[in-house]
């Protein structure tokens, strides 16, 4: 089996005094899709910016406990961060493309990085909104801005810019609830072809949508990583009571 | 009981809307009073002077005989002690916002913004006469000049001005700039430096060019600080280190010597109409790009 894409070891993570995270040990499959389910508040969106280190923006956030992605620790003293950040991408909940061209969105993280000297970007931007199924409708637009939009394509601009970056897992944080039914199924489609290349994580708060997408599901309850194992497994033959109650819509 | 009550708010809430509606448009009329009194009272003097005599001939000798109505080198001055100004607030001005938005922890900003409020309550008086006092000798030394009191002091005075509007109001608009963008760019792998920089303040720029425009307006408009700092030498400028004139001072050193109806009287309200036109396309500007912003 190949090494995992993301790794936890008895991981905890407390937001001063609150314990949000608690002893997380879980191992995520390099090209997978793996849904985060659970109630309001269980800390699925909590774990998953522990991934990008986006919990370091908050004050009174420490973390104990190893998270390695792709063998490396995250959390060790000399990481790049920024690297981190290129190689780990994350799409948020309500789409959030910048006040810039369409673009400009797809080139800020190609500027920021500068890996490669080269300014001309346009075979990185032709490719990437191809990927997202933007690039037949956009192709003549590229300099109107973003916000001008459908919230569908803003979100996929979101993740044709950090596919831009050619990272190698994609978090996703309820990336569909701000879309109607029919966009986010063609999301979930988008996501479908996207797992060919990337690992991707995502959280929903929709069991539909993580049965449908999904190749593992994580149970997430009060902090606690309560089951994970392959999504029909989980969804047709739950291990734990709490699982079950949550996926038959007893709680949650 | 209840149908009591209801009545009386129902009133209470009539009383308010008409107040409000009443003082906006008393508002408003003021305007339109103030300008018609300034048309009725300036424009007699273009039947003297042709408004392009009026605004380029270079001599403004308002009281030898005949006297000269020419007000070239007012404009000039206050375009130069505005535009010193600017260069110098601006930048300034603009920097400030930004680390006090983005970069200074907590009690660093509370302090920051509180010594902005205080600098602009700093009447203008007492800003004229520090300027005056300490400015003035200091450039006099620096550049070895027969008076201090320059288009520059005028500059870096009125600086200190339009500093608090500018800083004030480019804070509002970075900070207006939705944490989403913020978290969207870092999670990119931006640094704060490229973040604030390529980001926030890009989508603040509508709010950043208003929040200029109305400092800007408030030098132009600024009287009291200009008389006591710049020299007062109606002469056309050649450079910073020489004394020059402003509109507004020109109205407010010399009004008192006029007399009622006559052509300086008349030529004073003509430079105040100029003033008002200048200032009412800045603040037009400045109210377009903070509705930009809004939307
Ligand atoms: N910045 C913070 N400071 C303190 N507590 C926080 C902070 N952010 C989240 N929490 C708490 O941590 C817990 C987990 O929050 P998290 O946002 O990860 O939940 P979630 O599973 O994503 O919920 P939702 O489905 O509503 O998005 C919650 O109890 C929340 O109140
Ligand atoms: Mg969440």
């Amino acid at each position: 089996m190949s090494k995992p894409a993301i790794e936890t070891r008895y991981l905890n993570l407390f937001y001063d005094t609150f314990h949000a995270l608690e002893d997380i040990s879980i191992s995520i499959e390099e090209r997978k899709i793996t849904a985060l389910i659970g109630p309001s508040g269980c800390g699925k969106s909590t774990l998953v910016r522990v991934f990008n280190r986006m919990n370091d923006l908050i004050e009174g956030v420490h973390i104990t406990g190893q998270v390695l992605v792709e063998g490396e620790d995250i959390y060790a003293p000399n990481i790049d961060l920024i690297e981190l950040r290129r190689k780990v991408g994350m799409v948020f909940q309500r789409p959030n493309p910048f006040p810039l061209s369409i673009r400009k969105n797809i080139t800020f993280g190609l500027e920021i990085h500068n890996t490669t000297r080269k300014t001309d970007y346009s075979g990185i931007i032709e490719e990437s909104l191809r990927s997202v199924l933007l690039w037949d409708d956009l192709k003549d637009k590229l300099d109107r801005s973003a916000l001008e939009l459908s919230l569908e394509q803003q979100q996929r601009l979101c993740i044709a810019r950090v596919i831009a970056m050619k990272p190698k897992i994609i978090l996703m944080d309820e990336p569909c609830s701000a879309l109607d039914p029919i966009a986010t199924s063609r999301i979930e489609e988008l996501m479908q072809e996207l797992q060919k290349e990337y690992t991707i994580v995502i959280v929903t708060h929709n069991m539909q949508q993580a049965a449908r997408v999904s190749d593992y599901t994580a149970f997430l309850y009060l902090g606690k990583l309560i089951e994970y194992g392959e999504t029909k497994r989980l969804f047709s033959a739950p291990r734990e009571k709490q699982t079950e109650d949550y996926i038959t819509g007893r709680f949650g | 009981m209840n149908t009591a009550w209801n009545i009386v708010r129902k009133i209470k809430e009539h009383v308010i809307e008409k107040v409000i509606l009443f003082s906006g448009t008393t508002s408003i009329l003021f305007v339109l009073l103030i300008f018609v009194f300034l048309l009725k009272e300036g424009l007699s003097i273009f039947w003297m002077v042709p408004l392009s005599d009026f605004l380029f001939a270079k001599n403004w000798y308002p009281i030898s005989d005949p006297p000269q109505f020419g007000i070239l080198p007012l404009i000039l001055g206050s375009l130069f002690v505005t535009f010193g100004a600017a260069v110098l607030s601006v930048p300034i001005g603009i920097a400030s916002a930004l680390f006090i938005a983005e970069i200074a922890p907590p009690k660093l900003k509370e302090v920051m913004k509180a010594g902005i409020e205080l600098l602009a309550a700093i009447p203008s008086v007492v800003i004229g006469f520090i300027g005056m006092m300490t400015l003035g000798p200091l450039i006099k030394d620096l550049f070895n000049l027969t008076t201090g009191l320059t288009a520059l002091t005028g500059s870096i005075t009125l600086a200190f001005m339009a500093m608090p509007t500018i800083v004030s109001i480019a804070e509002d608009a970075i900070t207006a700039v939705p944490r989403s963008y913020r978290e969207a760019a870092i999670a990119m792998g931006a640094t704060k430096w490229q973040t604030t920089w390529r980001i926030v303040a890009y989508a603040a720029r509508p709010g950043m060019i208003a929040a200029v425009m109305l400092g800007i307006g408030r030098v132009i408009g600024e009287t009291m600080a200009v008389m006591m700092v710049t020299g007062n030498a109606a002469l056309i400028p050649r450079s910073f280190l020489q004394p020059v004139r402003t509109l507004t001072a020109t109205i407010a050193a010399e009004m008192g010597e006029t007399v009622q109806g006559g052509e300086h009287y008349s030529a004073l309200f003509a430079i105040g109409i100029i003033l008002f036109i200048i200032t009412f396309i800045i603040n037009g500007i400045a109210d377009l790009y903070l509705h930009r912003t809004r939307k």
